[in-house]
């Protein structure tokens, strides 16, 4: 740290005890101040180099990805990936990232007890585990919208359309960063409460890695054996990657052969609702049975 | 002690008054039972072995536990369902580590005083201030992971000291430390129950050793109040000076109680006496050099926890020994 320059007194002075006589703000602000907190030590900011490592590598190899993206798609006569598709393709990147963060943010605190000082200060033991979770799904979010703003300002800057092409892509975008949002907030819901298990970041971070590896293979085998029935377009529900490709198929109608929803594109959405509100439920029922 | 006094601290309302309070854990075991006790404002003592119940009672007070009979009140307010008022005035350090090694310590005060409620640039002066105070200000922008149990301490105390709190709850806060580390600990503690103004109550199994810091002394065991008083009503009858000599004990325990002094036999070769002033150690030296006997030591006799459960004046039959020499 720089070292401020000393006033050249030469003296000392020590002013003793000063009370604090200033605002406390409640309850909300504490959370904030959480939240804010926890977004900024998702990338590893205000903590070792280590910590940087894995998830600003993530974000840096998802926007090296994205500008490919942009000279490929500026070759070719029709765009290989548009917004919405890159939250499908980059889900599996996603998934990695929650693995890495969820444990960072929740089972770090849960192994040093520094939930316990948290705990013992105006915030509530709902206000912590929201706080973490919005910070994990903004963290998710910005993996995300990073690459697609790349992808736009590389996009908008090359347009042949003059201003029409550049609102375009800004409708694009949109779209791009509202399929962001459900996926950010599906993966956090499920990777958080994951990760609340354990103090151990290892084992937290192998037990989400295990949720979304294992079901891949089990629903892809079971739309292998049914394929183009009933069974085969709902196969995708089982596996957390499919699901959100399956949403994207639905509301953005991206069609990466990632999954085949069939009719049942509702269901996809429903079920990714429903998934989202259990995974917040599970994270404040889990937060108010531990320990302080 | 001149500072022994409620008048300094701001509030006059008790800091915990318990009534009838008891905890029982899902598991059966019961860590409170039927505790009714009011600590007052100043330098309290939470004394009892391990297992007693102090870190239960600071739970309690702190609304993380709830009680399962009776009541509690922390600065006349309900920290169940007053949670969040009482923790923006109350400070607390836990017993054992609760600090992340990889940040660095003046963010993480600060940070700490944000969830406190203190708007960010307020947060960061007083972060500093407060590891000023503690004694970390050349170290402050060192990650915590490496800094010595000591430094760790300190930084527990500054977080729990950075919002300026009415009371701080302290839980053993000399774990771990070597004699020096405590007794700078015992200090800091002192100086923020006395220069600061600020209410504490500090738990320890050593009675010897948070006595000299404290103003009261709350004695828990089996989760039932053992005693409660001011220091000096509890340690008055307690000064006792250990005196040690090579043979003729009972010779120097006849010439002692002659100066009118109270003594009794300790162990094989010692004397306990009480000591009222310090002009009781020159009238030991000056009996010890009359009587032409090999001194082995003098000192306070150091209290532990267990000597509250004992009946003061000792045995009957120490006080037998002493008569009959005399």
């Amino acid at each position: 740290m720089s070292s401020m320059p000393q006033p050249r007194t030469g003296v000392i002075h020590d002013i003793g005890y000063q009370r604090y006589e200033g605002p406390r703000l409640g309850r909300g602000y504490a959370a904030r101040s959480l939240y804010v907190h926890s977004v900024r030590s998702s990338f590893g900011l205000g903590r070792s180099a280590w910590a940087k490592v894995l998830p600003i590598g993530l974000l840096g190899m998802a926007s090296i990805a994205s500008l490919i993206l942009v000279v490929i798609n500026t070759q070719l006569p029709e765009p290989v990936l548009d917004y919405a598709g890159i939250a499908s393709t980059f889900t599996y990147a996603a998934t990695v990232f929650v693995a890495i963060v969820a444990p960072e943010l929740v089972s770090v605190d849960l192994r040093t007890n520094l939930l316990q000082l948290y705990l013992s200060r105006p915030i509530r033991r709902s206000d912590y585990a929201l706080a973490k979770l919005a910070a994990l799904a903004t963290a998710t979010f910005v993996l995300f919208a990073v690459p697609m703003l790349i992808m736009f300002a590389g996009m908008a800057f090359s347009t042949d359309d003059g201003i029409a092409g550049v609102f375009d892509e800004l409708g694009g975008l949109c779209v791009g960063l509202l399929a962001a949002v459900v996926h950010a907030a599906l993966l956090a819901a499920i990777a958080l409460p994951l990760a609340s298990l354990s103090g151990r970041r290892v084992f937290a971070s192998g037990i989400i890695i295990a949720v979304f590896l294992l079901t891949a293979p089990v629903s892809a085998a079971l739309e292998a054996f049914s394929y183009d029935s009933a069974a085969g377009h709902l196969a995708g529900l089982i596996d957390p990657s499919r699901l959100l490709a399956g949403v994207d198929q639905w509301l953005f109608g991206v069609d990466l052969r990632l999954v085949n929803v069939g009719g049942f594109g509702a269901v996809y959405g429903l079920l990714t609702v429903v998934l989202i509100v259990a995974g917040t439920a599970c994270a404040l029922w889990r937060y108010r049975k531990v320990k302080s | 002690m001149p500072w022994n006094t409620a008048g300094q601290y701001r509030r006059r309302v008790p800091l915990i008054e318990t009534r009838a309070l008891q905890k029982r854990y899902d598991n059966a075991v019961t860590a409170l039972a039927d505790l009714t006790v009011t600590i007052e404002p100043g330098v309290v003592g939470l004394v009892g072995v391990n297992g007693a119940g102090k870190s239960t009672l600071i739970k309690l007070a702190l609304g993380l536990l709830e009680p399962t009979g009776g009541s509690i009140r922390v600065l006349d307010l309900d920290p169940v369902r007053d949670a969040e008022k009482v923790r923006a005035r109350v400070g607390y350090m836990p017993e054992h580590d609760c600090l992340p090694p990889d940040m660095i310590a003046a963010e993480f005060v600060t940070h700490m005083a944000r969830i406190s409620g203190l708007p960010a640039a307020m947060a960061r002066d007083r972060a500093s201030e407060t590891l000023r105070h503690v004694g970390l200000y050349e170290e402050r922008y060192r990650r915590i992971g490496g800094y010595s149990t000591g430094m760790k301490q300190r930084v527990k105390l500054a977080q729990a000291l950075v919002h300026d709190p009415e009371l701080l709850l302290l839980d053993e806060p000399t774990n771990g430390l070597d004699p020096a580390g405590r007794r700078a600990m015992l200090d800091l503690v002192h100086r923020i129950g006395t220069e600061f103004g600020i209410s504490v109550v500090v738990c320890s199994h050593l009675l010897g050793e948070i006595e000299r810091i404290c103003t009261s002394l709350v004695a828990i065991d089996a989760g039932r109040l053992l005693r409660s008083a001011t220091l000096d009503s509890m340690t008055q009858v307690r000064d006792l000076v250990v005196v040690e000599v090579d043979e003729d004990v009972n010779k120097l325990a006849a010439a002692l109680t002659a100066t009118g002094l109270d003594v009794r036999r300790h162990e094989d070769r010692a004397l306990l006496v009480q000591a009222d002033s310090d002009a009781v150690y020159d009238t030991i030296r000056d009996t010890v050099a009359d009587l032409d006997l090999a001194l082995h030591r003098v000192e306070r006799q150091r209290h532990q926890v267990a000597d509250l459960f004992r009946d003061l004046p000792r045995t009957e039959e120490e006080t037998r020994v002493v008569n009959a020499t005399a």
